[in-house]
């Protein structure tokens, strides 16, 4: 089974919620869906939805919440679906 | 000729050296926050250097060419692509009609400079094609790129050489931990000496509130002000002065805690003190910084503010005769 890591696509901090009162988009072994978001990342007072581009579950997330990140780095892995 | 802008990108911007003279009136300088990129990425592709380009913010765009360009990427490491296959920065490039140019994730840097032969023949308004997107003036609409857009290309003054390249060692790029060499300013009374030796010990980190009006940096000790009773016109906050001019390149640091280094897309006036003014030589590193990027404040005089001016310029030659 090919497992594919999703990337960030820009520089700044990862949250894994969509706001601080708010439950995380995803948990590590849920399943999701091709376009779904996984997190947020906030650069230059805007926040920029990752998704998820390919069906499967998400094995883990590879980046804390409120991370920072660099752009390209791997945030969560993704075992595809058969 | 045409471009289409398929994926518009993070905050993607036609910029050229700006819209100096009006400063005064409220309406900033624009221009690419890296101008040695801008003119660097002009000249590879056989442009007046201070053609227009787009500016690309941490993340490509993907254009689609209705004709054959020469291209060039310079500024931040951007990995271009044509087609899906990569091409060098720094490098002139050739895009045929229908083909499309696309990016990599972003390697260093943060703004890259994509010129297109020809030149982005956007409305000169106020003597400038650059976008001030706050103020809704000049660039495309006044605007950040958006999906659909078709940006028109100027006529082809000089044909290129596909493969000309500006030599690795004039390229330059952020370093490890940014230095930025500062001029103390009018206001560098109002905080103590303590403090004063401490702005510039400290290792700041830039912000995530970092863009074209300025670049706020944290992480560094509150300064301590010396006391004072307001004058008329100052707020009580001790970092509050009667309304003055900001220069660009000036360091406010509201409420002392975060400062706020003012760049291209800047307001020109308010109501913070100022620390001092970053050296212009330096004003084009700081539109290379990514978030978090740890960065020092250097004290610096006017001696050696100037001797650093004469070096850009040296090395901006350099690039000319190379490229020649």
């Amino acid at each position: 089974m090919a497992t594919k890591q999703i990337l960030s696509p820009l520089p700044g901090t990862f949250y894994r919620k969509p706001a601080p009162d708010k439950p995380p988009y995803k948990s590590d072994g849920e399943r999701i869906a091709a376009g779904e978001v996984i997190g947020l990342v906030e650069v230059m007072k805007s926040f920029n939805e990752v998704k998820a581009d390919i069906a499967g579950k998400l094995v883990k997330f590879l980046v804390e919440n409120e991370d920072a990140v660099m752009a390209g780095q791997p945030l969560a892995e993704i075992e595809a679906e058969s | 000729m045409a471009i289409k802008v398929n994926v518009p990108g993070l905050a993607t911007t036609v910029q050229d050296l700006g819209r100096p003279g009006y400063y005064h009136l409220g309406i900033p300088l624009s221009g690419a926050m890296d101008r040695f990129a801008l003119r660097a990425a002009n000249m590879l592709v056989g442009n007046d250097e201070g053609a227009a380009v787009l500016e690309a913010v941490f993340m490509g765009p993907e254009l689609e060419f209705t004709s054959d360009a020469m291209v060039a990427v310079t500024g931040a490491e951007l990995p271009p692509k044509v087609d899906g296959e990569l091409r060098e920065t720094w490098a002139s490039f050739r895009v045929k009609a229908g083909q499309v140019l696309s990016f990599d994730f972003l390697k260093k840097g943060a703004r890259a400079y994509i010129a297109i032969s020809g030149g982005v023949d956007v409305p000169v308004v106020l003597g400038s094609r650059s976008t001030y997107a706050l103020g809704a003036l000049g660039g495309h609409e006044g605007r950040k790129l958006q999906a659909g857009d078709q940006l028109p290309v100027g006529a082809i003054s000089k044909s290129v050489k596909e493969g000309l390249s500006v030599p690795a060692a004039l390229r330059r790029g952020p370093t490890n931990i940014a230095e930025l060499r500062v001029l103390t300013g009018l206001y560098w009374h109002r905080i103590t000496d303590a403090a004063g030796n401490q702005f510039f010990e400290d290792v700041w980190k830039v912000a995530l509130e970092a863009d074209r009006i300025g670049y706020r940096f944290k992480g560094g000790k509150p300064l301590e002000f010396v006391p004072r009773t307001p004058p008329f016109g100052a707020g009580s906050d001790p970092s509050n002065i009667v309304d003055a001019c900001y220069p660009y390149g000036s360091i406010q640091i509201p409420g002392g805690t975060e400062p706020i280094v003012l760049h291209r897309d800047a307001v020109s006036g308010g109501g913070y003190f100022m620390v001092g003014t970053i050296i212009s030589a330096d004003m084009d590193l700081i539109g290379q910084l990514q978030p978090h990027t740890p960065s020092k404040f250097v004290a610096v005089d006017m001696k050696t503010a100037l001797a650093a001016r004469r070096d850009r310029a040296a090395m901006l030659d350099k690039v000319r005769t190379a490229l020649s």
